[in-house]
């Protein structure tokens, strides 16, 4: 799950870790209120949604008056900000963060994150904040530099000086920067954090450390312990579809092909959703029904699938171990009956219970392209939704009727 | 032979709640000496036959099982972890999938100089056809033989199965490792059993996105192996910063991407399937039964 800048520097600000001042504001009165009450001004107007990019794309500008506030949060509010991270659809913002402006002398990056490789916590920091950390790894990775973190020791004082020394602080601001690193690890720890990157962390003219910007990832199985967290998502930042999957404990990615795919475990549902491309289609969804799915999820997930309109043929691939392909089958004839199926379906059923699933299906009366195996099912898909005359005749090896 | 487990692994299953009972009932229908079972609190009573015990250590000492397999809710599958390694078990194996990451973190750590091997978190478990199952895939698809199985992903472990039994090739033993960012067993680790078990004469190994485990474990191959090994990469397909299912199963940062991995896993001379259909196929290029 991620939230927004200004819940992250919330957060942050409860932790210990220095932020500007701001406050969030949803219309252009209200925001230059918030100004007058932040400061003085100068103050900087940012754009509030789950993107990176925003500056490039026109989502955080400068304003030296109140009334700039407002007149700078008014064009900004309902716009649609694109960047290299929203897509070519890009993203309405409804809130905006007013902040207090702050004399930049140095921009630093700091993130932390699990490490797969070692199993631990790591911190890396870099002096070239503001940028893009994959580009500076891929250019200079030598202005990268990172510590693992003994779980059950935590960041020691002593790794905090080395960052520090490496980013070439020095003085009141080597202790300053040891402050911050360890809140940010105390954070991340409090908050089950997968990922924590301030960029830029920046140093100010008058020798102080401040968190620029904030953005935040939570490990969403762990938000059952972090209700307050939980209540932070923002629904208008996600996929519609992925939302209602999420409702129904299915989970669900959009995808901009056009079949639609219906299968049980991660694993085989991407090999699914290839071996459809592989056939020469492409997948509308990934999508995995898990491994308890009753007729109900199966009803919901085919209901998903039918929502995008893209979607000209649906695939299921089924492998039952505990899941009995019966229950598969009458789930799919029931979720059939009711969201009235009007393109091509092929299931391919394999496991438990399988010629029992079969049956079910062959005698439902329903129009089902049965396939053996993967390949066979993503080609007769595939075949199916290229318009091709006479496929489910020709191919079918149960009767066909039309729904 | 096999790698993990036989016929003469004894196994207790923690967390007999309706999940956990039945997994272990169909174990025992399979063979597997599935010896008893632990809940906190109902110590001394019997479910089904098998006998219950407040702690792992008591289950221990009372059965002299030396593996456990775990179905423990995610919020308490970490502590049931450590206790199964504090008793000295040899192997334990997670089922629970939807541990929180930094959970795992601090099992990992507690682990670090014993002498348990965990498998998983989220994963199906190991099979060793026809003697012994720990976990939750269907029995019946599987027939003893000489293929080694590795996977983060159970269904399309059973796939790769399937695929081989249809080919009359049976399987010495299949690991399901898991779909988490941090878990116990590496594939490298298993290819490292395989490679030393006499009774495996080839491997296939099946990958996801996300993380680099399987350049790792082509990197051994290359350098250390001496069997065939044939490989199959899910997620061609998967947009970036997308999690797929998996926790595990992210491209982040533009790492992780199927066709880096592809790629790496054919310089390392390991038979890579392009398509799912084909991961038997794969093998029988690189191995002559």
């Amino acid at each position: 799950m991620n939230i927004h800048e200004y819940q992250a520097k919330a957060i942050l600000r409860k932790f210990g870790v220095p932020v500007p001042d701001g406050h969030v504001c949803y219309n252009g009165a209200s925001a230059r209120e918030w100004a007058k009450r932040l400061g003085d001004g100068p103050w900087v107007v940012k754009a509030q949604i789950h993107a990176g990019g925003r500056g490039k794309g026109g989502g955080v500008k400068l304003a030296r008056t109140s009334d700039e506030v407002r007149s700078t949060a008014r064009d900004m509010l309902g716009m649609t900000l694109r960047t290299h991270q929203t897509g070519p659809e890009g993203k309405v913002v409804h809130r905006v963060l007013i902040e207090n402006g702050c004399n930049i002398a140095r921009e630093l990056y700091v993130s932390l994150l699990v490490d797969r490789a070692t199993s631990k916590v790591t911190v890396m920091a870099s002096t070239e904040g503001g940028m893009d950390i994959e580009e500076v790894a891929a250019i200079s990775p030598e202005k990268i530099f990172t510590e693992a973190v003994d779980p059950l020791v935590g960041l020691t004082p002593f790794q905090c000086r080395k960052l520090a020394f490496s980013l070439g602080l020095n003085g009141k601001l080597t202790n300053k920067a040891a402050k911050v690193l360890s809140n940010l690890y105390t954070t991340f720890i409090a908050c089950d954090c997968s990922l924590l990157e301030i960029n830029p962390l920046v140093v100010t003219a008058e020798g102080d450390l401040l968190a620029l910007d904030a953005k935040f990832g939570f490990d969403d199985n762990a938000l059952f312990r972090h209700l307050q967290i939980a209540d932070m998502r923002d629904f208008d930042e996600e996929d519609p579809n992925e939302v209602e999957a999420s409702q129904h404990d299915l989970s669900y990615v959009s995808l901009s092909g056009n079949i639609g795919c219906l299968v049980n475990g991660a694993g085989l549902a991407m090999a699914t959703m290839d071996i459809i491309k592989f056939s020469g289609g492409a997948p509308a969804n990934f999508l995995d029904v898990g491994g308890g799915a009753t007729t109900e999820r199966v009803t919901e997930a085919f209901k998903l699938i039918l929502s995008d309109k893209n979607v000209k043929g649906i695939l299921v691939n089924i492998f039952g171990g505990i899941m009995k392909c019966d229950v598969i089958a009458t789930g799919v004839i029931e979720a059939a009956k009711q969201v009235s199926l009007n393109v091509p379906l092929v299931v391919r059923l394999e496991g438990t219970n399988v010629e029992l699933g079969k049956k079910l299906l062959a005698e439902s009366g329903l129009n089902i392209i049965a396939a053996d195996g993967m390949a066979d099912a993503a080609k007769k898909i595939v075949r199916a939704v290229s318009g091709e005359k006479g496929h489910a005749s020709c191919t079918c090896s149960q009767p066909a009727a039309t729904a | 032979m096999s790698i993990l487990i036989d016929s003469n692994t004894k196994v207790i299953t923690q967390g007999l709640g309706a999940t956990g009972l039945f997994h272990a009932q169909g174990a025992r229908e399979y063979g597997t000496r599935m010896v008893g079972g632990v809940t906190p609190g109902k110590g001394g009573s019997a479910i089904d036959g098998f006998p219950v015990f407040d702690t792992v250590q008591e289950a221990v000492e009372q059965t002299g099982a030396t593996a456990s397999v775990i179905y423990v809710p995610p919020p308490f599958a970490a502590d049931s972890i450590m206790e199964a390694v504090d008793a000295g078990l040899e192997l334990v194996i997670c089922i629970t999938e939807g541990i929180p990451v930094l959970d795992m973190v601090k099992v990992k750590q507690f682990m670090r100089g014993k002498n348990t091997r965990l498998i998983g978190p989220n994963c199906p478990g190991v099979i060793t056809p026809g003697e012994c199952k720990i976990g939750i895939m269907p029995g019946y698809i599987h027939k003893p033989g000489k293929v080694g199985v590795v996977s983060r992903s159970g269904t399309l472990t059973y796939e790769a199965v399937w695929q081989l039994t249809s080919l009359g090739l049976g399987q010495s033993t299949c690991v399901g490792i898991g779909g988490d960012p941090v878990n116990g067993t590496s594939h490298l680790d298993c290819l490292r059993m395989f490679e030393e078990d006499p009774g495996t004469e080839a491997v296939i190994m099946i990958g996801e996105i996300g993380g680099n485990a399987e350049e790792e474990a082509a990197r051994f191959v290359k350098e250390h192996m001496k069997k065939p090994v044939a490989a199959y990469i899910a997620g061609v397909t998967a947009p970036p910063g997308k999690r797929m299912g998996h926790a595990g199963a992210i491209i982040s940062g533009g790492k992780g991407t199927a066709a880096e991995k592809v790629a790496v896993l054919e310089e390392c001379g390991i038979s890579v399937a392009s398509s799912p259909a084909d991961m038997a196929q794969a093998l029988m290029q690189v191995y002559r039964p």
